[in-house]
């Protein structure tokens, strides 16, 4: 692999740009992998790359359904932060929000990580109680965040309505490292890397079925065939029910759609991101100058990749009481993604009954600012066959022992 | 927008009427169950990417539970019923066998 830099441009200029190399390869399945995981987007490109890079396995295939980083990562509205309440959630939300930090360097590949700070505000008495208490837990954990004022507030963001007739802003809660990143850049960079590895992303091949033989997982079909493996990781977020249920097993997660949608490119006028739970809103300003703005879940079962009506209308209603600058704003694109949601809001990272075949899904609403994070963990518990600290306790049998992970904050909507 | 009927008052009800409620049919566990039995009614719910049986209110309306059958992948409704019943009436399977031949029956 080439390496990008300032020399790359300058070497390109010279030859009319005919020198660049494809980012990633795009082989035909070899007959047998070390590995196999299932689901080339950021969890499952992120996976590999650190399966490669921390543990020198390599020869591993990607197998994507559809095209690269074309599901969630693709879809979500890019915020990344660390704010958790529970030990557990800030450990492995804060790993990724600083393998972010330096993530573009380690990949050698723009991912835009833009560090511009992520507010969430305080607009009930319970908010600021839940809020104060985020920030002494963060203050214990070592993720950086503050409580900060109604006036901080306003000179953070001098677009948003601190005064609102409904619900007046009673303070945030801000944690000035999180931000925003390129979502794209992120597959691709992971891909890029992969390939660079000797590692195969197969685009276009669904997996239609799980192989296993004595309680272990011998290879999986697919649309390019029959492909063996050693061992397997499904990392699929929406269609992780189904992939499981060719596995053999089920899984405590709900399939639900989330959408999102953005305006018309706007000059610069917020530069941060904000997030009001209470009348479920969320916004930030991309590069672009477009809005990009977080919708809700709906409330069943779902599969189709489009949202509601009702809940476009809900989400602007909200933030048109936050931002009172936007009503007059034109929506340019609407979509919608299937998040796997759990019971207790929490990701499973997990062994499951098949001996060699381990599952990293249920992120829900909030999965892209965990993709580093996620993969390293997910790396470790393929490599090692055993989950290490930071995905210990996001096993999959915590529902059947009780062992919630509650992070109500992260139900339907803000993540 | 999904539109369900109410098999109780007759509105043909838009979504915003509505409240979802989730998997239909379900046998509820208690004290006395097995931690398996209780973690499946909890959590382990029914997640078909096709034919699924669900519950919905009519909150903005007459206020009933009812049960609908729904396509998850296409948001087809194959018909709505009352909840006071253990399993799909042989009306509803038969029309859910009527649009997905291969569908493969209640389970």
């Amino acid at each position: 692999m080439r390496r990008y830099s300032v020399f790359a441009i300058a070497r390109e200029a010279l030859r009319y740009h005919t020198g660049w190399e494809r980012a990633w390869k795009s082989p035909a399945p070899k007959a047998a992998y070390d590995a196999i995981i299932v689901g080339a987007g950021g969890h499952g490109l992120a996976t590999a790359y650190y399966l490669g890079k921390n543990y020198g396995i390599t020869n591993v295939a990607i197998l994507e359904k559809g095209w690269l980083g074309g599901g969630n990562t693709g879809r979500n509205t890019t915020i990344i932060r660390s704010n958790y309440l529970q030990d557990s959630s800030a450990a492995i939300y804060e790993k990724s929000r600083s393998l972010y930090e330096t993530l573009s360097q380690d990949l050698n590949y723009n991912v835009m990580f833009s560090p511009r700070g992520v507010m969430m505000l305080a607009q009930t008495h319970h908010e600021v109680r839940g809020y104060m208490r985020t920030a002494h837990a963060n203050a214990l954990q070592g993720v950086q965040t503050e409580f900060i004022t109604p006036q901080r507030v306003k000179e953070l963001c001098p677009i948003l309505n601190i005064e609102g007739p409904r619900y007046p802003v009673l303070g945030a809660l801000w944690q000035a490292r999180g931000g925003t990143g390129r979502h794209d850049a992120v597959a691709w960079g992971y891909a890029r890397a992969c390939s660079d590895m000797g590692m195969d992303i197969i685009q276009q091949c669904e997996v239609t079925g799980v192989r296993s033989e004595g309680g272990k997982v011998v290879g999986v079909e697919t649309t390019k065939g029959y492909i063996g493996t050693k061992k397997l990781g499904i990392v699929v977020a929406g269609h992780s029910g189904q992939v499981a249920e060719m596995a053999g097993f089920r899984l405590p997660v709900e399939a639900v759609a989330l959408q999102a949608l953005v305006s018309e490119p706007i000059k610069p006028c917020m530069d941060i991101v904000v997030m009001a739970n209470t009348v479920h809103g969320y916004m930030s300003q991309s590069d672009k100058g477009e809005m990009v703005i977080g919708g809700g879940t709906d409330g069943f079962n779902n599969y189709t990749q489009r949202g509601s009506f009702h809940h476009i209308e809900e989400t602007l209603r909200a933030l048109i009481e936050t931002f009172p600058i936007i009503s007059r704003l034109k929506m340019l694109r609407q979509w919608g993604g299937i998040v796997d949601m759990t019971g207790d809001r929490s990701p499973i990272i997990s062994k499951t009954p098949l001996g060699n075949c381990f599952i990293n899904c249920g992120w829900g609403t909030g999965g892209f600012k965990a993709i580093p994070g996620s993969g390293w963990a997910m790396a470790e518990l393929m490599a090692k066959g055993e989950p290490g600290p930071l995905a210990a306790e996001f096993d999959m049998w915590r529902f059947k022992e009780g062992r919630f992970i509650d992070e109500s904050v992260a139900a339907g909507v803000a993540h | 927008m999904l539109l369900l009927e109410c098999p109780y008052c007759g509105v043909k009800a838009e979504e915003t009427e509505l409240s979802p409620g989730y998997e239909a049919h379900l046998k509820r566990y208690g004290p006395g169950s097995t931690d398996e039995e209780f973690e499946a009614y909890m959590f382990a719910r029914k997640n078909p990417k096709g034919v699924h049986f669900e519950r919905w209110r009519h909150t903005y309306g007459c206020g009933k539970w009812f049960l609908a059958a729904r396509c998850t992948a296409t948001l087809e409704v194959f018909g709505t019923y009352p909840a006071q019943v253990g399993e799909p009436p042989a009306e509803i399977i038969e029309k859910i066998k009527a649009r997905r031949p291969d569908w493969k029956g209640y389970k």
